[in-house]
């Protein structure tokens, strides 16, 4: 992989990790992290949307309109010209904001501090979530016995 | 036809102020929040959000209860809700092929890859109430753990598909026209009929889908798969060059398996029924499932039987519970000129009729 | 992209929408009438006054045509970003964006249909200057007569002869902007 596509995946994951956060535990994390807001400009104001959610006929076929998911995004420019884009599912203006500084700050060359601060405990504690669920699921898969024909064992 | 008439704003004000208190109902009993609402009440939730077709969990909750329970009544305010907002565009199809499943379970094959997983099912459940669970504050003891295996679930029509036993499913337009923006026009393709279902009264969907059943439309569905779980939502962000995550829904989706007799030029093979539903929502996505088939008969080259389920206008026309009770509840509506008018003139029928009898005695 | 493409966006978005909204309602319903809009800072060549109504009116189902004196990436870029109208062809485009010379030949956009009138194009004509002033207007809208500083009349002329069918207009200078609906009869 380029570095290019490196740094694309990258931000691809942070993005979609910030997106997934709960939104009071993003801003606490970013509030803790940067008790005061950097200097920036505001691209795009906070503004909370939809997006039309679509499925496939059969899983695979045509593309079909499912319905609509809250979204709220954001985009800033810091002082030193790095732009972050901030999308997170649900109605949260904060939440949006807190996202497009962090992905602006990591743009900036502050990936590896918001890494251990921010985006490495939003990961644990969703991953912690999934497992908790993912074990649970797992306890409930059946384990069929066969019949055994013959003498009563 | 209604009429206008003015007055009766004071009745009205003190109405919605009675609403409140009724809503409110005895301060002595705790009010429900609306985090309660969205946790422990959550397959309502999954309706509202289905049925209003907009994925917000808390806004969900907070409908249920400001329609006091009323769950078409809410769906009416998240449908109404939906539309203050601006919309930023589509997101890719979902990959149901790589959910996170909570339950996945199949009727067709026993020892699928994965294998059977029953999720927080009531369907083992005996339906005896639980008075337990009227004496609140005893919490659960949390739900036994197994280590979780990696890996997604392969779908069981795969395994169809490889040996070429079940029908393939064809691509349609990358933007599939959208009941949101124009109103329902004829002839509906599957993609819009698929978003008609899913948005769907769950109680109309389930009679029609039973219909099916009872020999109204002559399809023996087979549930191939069912699985409850996550999912991402992708979409291409043009100021981003590509595409990110922008959340996780939570789906129903069944897949259900139908004959298919053949014909001179193809050999027999399964058919395909599908239902994908927002939230936990397993009747309406297997409902929808068999819906979805029985409107399928057309481009199947199968024969219009007459059954209800069959004829696309009454399906889509009567599906959607939020045009079906504005249309009926219009009829609460001041009418008084009509009845008017049908009262006088039911009252010079009967004068005439009398006048007549009288007539006709005394001849 | 660089930023210098995405900012000058709406800073208070539903406060600002409202306000642009407003302007662009009172100018085509007073045909003559010269609102001030300066809420929007698009990218050159783009007018404050347009950038601002193509913020308020446009979205995604809303295809736009740039005529070619309005062709310029960084203007497509920020259109993109605020509003995610396409950029359309003009036989297509429910907005057209230009100067005039740029914008002709104006029988190329849509003019809407006898069952959907409201199916035509709005033009944004930029202008170097707009006064209220120049070619005489009556008609809907206008008490007596108004006066606006048209590019031409004949085409306008024209397009009134087609009502209930035709373009509507709007112009802009600066942050200064007026409206001209098909219903609008222009005095030659």
């Amino acid at each position: 992989m380029s570095v290019t596509d490196h740094a694309i995946t990258a931000r691809q994951a942070r993005l979609s990790t910030l997106a997934k956060a709960p939104a009071a535990r993003l801003c606490a994390l970013f509030a803790a992290y940067a008790p005061d807001l950097p200097a920036h400009e505001m691209l795009r104001a906070p503004e909370i949307g939809t997006v039309m959610l679509r499925g496939r006929a059969g899983a695979k076929g045509a593309p079909f309109n499912l319905g609509e998911m809250t979204v709220t995004r954001c985009a800033v420019r810091l002082s030193s010209g790095a732009v972050g884009h901030g999308h997170v599912q649900g109605r949260d203006k904060d939440a949006a904001r807190a996202a497009a500084l962090i992905d602006a700050l990591c743009e900036d060359g502050q990936v590896s501090a918001i890494e251990a601060a921010i985006l490495a405990p939003l990961r644990a504690e969703a991953e912690a979530l999934r497992q908790a669920r993912a074990t649970r699921a797992a306890a409930t898969k059946v384990e069929f016995f066969t019949m055994v024909r013959g003498d009563n064992a | 036809m209604y009429v206008a008439v003015k007055g009766g704003e004071r009745a009205i004000d003190n109405a919605h102020a009675w609403l409140a208190e009724e809503r409110r109902g005895d301060t002595g009993v705790a009010e429900l929040s609306i985090a309660q609402i969205r946790e422990q009440l959550a397959l309502s939730v999954a309706r509202v959000m289905a049925e209003g077709s907009l994925y917000d969990p808390d806004l969900a909750a907070l409908a249920i209860k400001q329609a006091r329970g009323d769950l078409i009544e809410a769906v009416f305010l998240i449908r109404a809700y939906r539309t203050t907002l601006p919309r930023f565009g589509a997101s890719n199809p979902v990959e149901t092929a790589q959910m996170v499943c909570d339950r996945r379970i199949s009727a067709t094959f026993k020892d699928l890859p994965g294998g059977q997983i029953l999720g927080p099912t009531f369907d083992y459940t005996h339906r005896l109430l639980d008075f337990a669970l009227a004496a609140e504050g005893l919490d659960p003891a949390p739900a036994p753990q197994v280590a979780a295996p990696d890996g997604t679930l392969p779908h069981v029509t795969d395994f169809l598909a490889r040996e070429d036993l079940i029908q393939p499913e064809v691509d349609g337009p990358a933007t599939p026209r959208d009941l949101t923006r124009e109103p329902l026009d004829f002839p509906a393709d599957r993609p819009l009929r698929l978003q008609a279902l899913t948005r769907g009264d769950e109680g109309f969907v389930l009679s029609m889908a039973y219909s099916t059943q009872r020999g109204y439309g002559r399809n023996h569905p087979f549930v191939g798969e069912l699985r409850i779980g996550t999912v991402a939502v992708e979409m291409d962000i043009p100021e981003l060059g590509f595409a990110i995550d922008l959340g996780e829904v939570v789906l129903t989706e069944c897949e259900t398996v139908n004959q298919f007799m053949g014909s001179k030029t193809e050999p027999p093979q399964f058919t395909r029924g599908y239902g994908l539903v927002f939230g936990q929502s397993e009747r309406k996505a297997i409902s929808m499932a068999l819906v979805d088939r029985a409107l399928r008969w057309e481009e199947l080259g199968e024969d219009n039987v007459g059954a209800p389920a069959q004829d696309v206008e009454f399906v889509l026309y009567h599906a959607d519970n939020v045009q079906a009770t504005g249309f009926l509840e219009h009829i609460k509506l001041p009418h008084y000129v009509d009845f008017q008018s049908e009262l006088e003139l039911i009252r010079r029928l009967r004068a005439e009729a009398q006048a007549g009898q009288a007539r006709e005695a005394a001849e | 992209m660089s930023a210098v493409q995405l900012e000058g966006g709406f800073a208070h978005l539903s406060h600002d929408a409202a306000h642009a909204f407003r302007a662009a309602l009172q100018t085509m319903a007073r045909p003559g009438r010269i609102e001030t809009l300066a809420l929007a800072r698009p990218p050159a060549p783009c007018s404050p006054a347009a950038g601002a109504l193509i913020l308020a009116l446009c979205d995604t189902t809303t295809p736009i045509h740039l005529a070619p004196s309005h062709e310029d990436a960084g203007l497509r870029a920020w259109i993109a970003f605020h509003t995610g109208a396409p950029l359309v062809a003009p036989e297509d485009a429910m907005f057209a964006l230009g100067t005039w010379g740029a914008l002709c030949p104006v029988d190329r956009f849509a003019i809407g249909t006898s069952a959907y009138p409201d199916r035509a194009a709005t033009l944004i004509v930029e202008m170097d200057a707009l006064e209220a002033k120049g070619t005489v207007l009556h008609g809907p809208g206008i008490k007596g007569r108004a006066a606006l500083s048209l590019p031409e009349v004949a085409a306008f002329q024209d397009n009134r002869r087609r009502f209930p069918l035709g373009f509507d207009c709007y112009f802009t200078s600066g942050d200064r902007l007026a409206g001209l609906p098909r219903s609008t009869h222009v005095e030659g």
